[in-house]
């Protein structure tokens, strides 16, 4: 390898790049330095939400009350289970990572593979796991009702429990409104897809069912959504009802306030591809273990730096999992 | 390459016998802290409510915890107990500080806004 020759050329020589006053390689050094940066555009995000959040402290959304659920067990009220599943899935990922460069230490060949295999396994579920994630937080649940100021209401049955649109509102089968399309009407105007009711039916559901009440983003002195009385869930619908939302997205969130879900997808996405591009270097990486790259080499050292890179994944996500899911 | 490792962590109140058993004590130092974490998130109880400097105790203790968390990843997950002193501030000292400064600044401002809301008039002007 040509490094080591230059070492040993330079060594003792403060000005030829001999000295290692920090006794580390130039190229784990750079990956240290790389990780400071990103750590910072991490913590510059996360300042962000934690400005938007103190800026609406008061109807912020609840995160038990948004990730509720978990695959394959429907209707199960399952808050953060899936994301400490999740959490736990990467730190067994950063667990196998380590043990590959204590193998390649001991220039173990077999055994740095069979880690570094289990490590992208481990990352694969994560991401995949992310990706239903973002499917359930997309499609959303039980659908809400944004006003005019841009809030959102949601519905409660007289108990407190969630009740969703599909539970109390019924299509209205003579009030048909058609999705505008490009040819049949303004061709530079086009519509997203429309929502499953109108306003006016979310209305006349509210009047025919006297158990349900509107819930309103404001958090009270118990830390919990404000819940309006039946005569002002009416007045509140009809005086500032203007869109029903299903689901989340860039622009409207059943859950509460937009911003959470612009921060949820910017942060945890950019996290996402982090963890995907982890995943990438960790391949190849794998396939010169495969390869013996490193064991003619007689040096793990990458096996090493990809892992302080996976291993900073794991740490940006203990932090995403603290102020996104518990705090 | 020399790869001397440290293998003892909580201030030398445990020590590992090698590397990977030290790494698997991590591993199950973790897990319990998350373990904890997502108890007590699910759990909420009464006594965490509290008011404690601005935020409930219970978010503090969250936070604490993730700073425990982050500690032993970078401690003895990428090596930072093995590195020289030197490399160790430049990497943790030059982060803390530029995080704790940018969190103080925000989250100031994102209060003194939602007082303005609150409040309807400008609470001070600067």
């Amino acid at each position: 390898m040509s490094t080591t020759v230059v070492n040993a050329a330079a060594e003792g020589k403060t000005w030829g790049g001999g000295n290692e006053p920090l006794k580390a390689s130039y190229g784990k050094m750079m990956m240290w330095f790389f990780i400071v940066s990103d750590a910072l555009t991490f913590s510059g995000f996360l300042a962000a939400y934690g400005f938007s959040r103190f800026k609406f402290i008061d109807a912020w959304p609840i995160a038990d009350e948004v990730f509720t659920h978990f695959p394959f067990l429907h209707g199960v009220d399952a808050p953060m289970y899936y994301v400490a599943f999740m959490t736990f899935v990467l730190i067994m990922s950063s667990v196998t990572m380590v043990l590959a460069v204590d193998a390649g230490h001991h220039l173990n060949k077999s055994k740095v593979t069979l880690y570094m295999f289990l490590t992208i396994i481990g990352g694969l579920i994560f991401v995949g796991s992310q990706a239903w994630e973002w499917n359930t937080f997309i499609k959303g649940d039980y659908g809400a009702v944004q006003t005019k100021g841009g809030n959102i209401l949601q519905f409660v049955d007289t108990e407190g429990h969630r009740v969703a649109l599909r539970d109390f509102v019924a299509v209205d089968a003579h009030a048909e409104r058609t999705q505008h399309e490009r040819k049949s009407g303004l061709w530079f105007v086009s519509e997203g897809s429309l929502p499953s009711y109108t306003v006016e039916e979310v209305i006349a559901g509210l009047e025919a069912h006297d158990n349900v009440l509107v819930r309103t983003q404001l958090i009270n002195e118990e830390g919990e959504k404000t819940v309006l009385s039946r005569s002002e869930s009416l007045k509140q619908l009809k005086e500032n009802g203007k869109i029903v939302v299903e689901g989340a997205n860039l622009r409207v969130n059943e859950y509460g306030s937009p911003l959470f879900a612009d921060f949820f997808f910017f942060i945890t996405g950019f996290h996402g591809f982090h963890v995907f591009s982890g995943v990438v270097i960790n391949i190849i990486i794998f396939f010169n273990v495969v390869l013996g790259t490193y064991e003619r080499r007689k040096n793990y050292e990458m096996v090493e730096k990809v892992g302080l890179y996976w291993h900073f994944v794991d740490l940006v996500w203990v932090f995403v999992f603290t102020f996104f899911y518990l705090v | 390459m020399a790869h001397e490792h440290n293998l003892a962590i909580l201030r030398g109140l445990i020590k590992f016998k090698s590397n990977t058993q030290k790494i698997w004590g991590v591993l199950i130092l973790l897990s319990i802290v998350t373990t904890v974490e997502v108890a007590l998130g699910i759990v909420k109880p009464e006594w965490s409510m509290a008011q404690v400097l601005g935020m409930k105790l219970l978010n503090w203790i969250f936070i604490i915890l993730t700073i425990v968390k982050a500690y032993y990843i970078t401690w003895d997950f990428m090596h930072m107990r093995d590195e020289t002193k030197g490399l160790r501030r430049a990497v943790v000292w030059t982060a803390i500080f530029l995080i704790i400064y940018l969190i103080f600044i925000l989250l100031q401002e994102g209060g003194y806004v939602f007082r303005v809301y609150d409040n309807g008039y400008i609470k001070r002007d600067f």
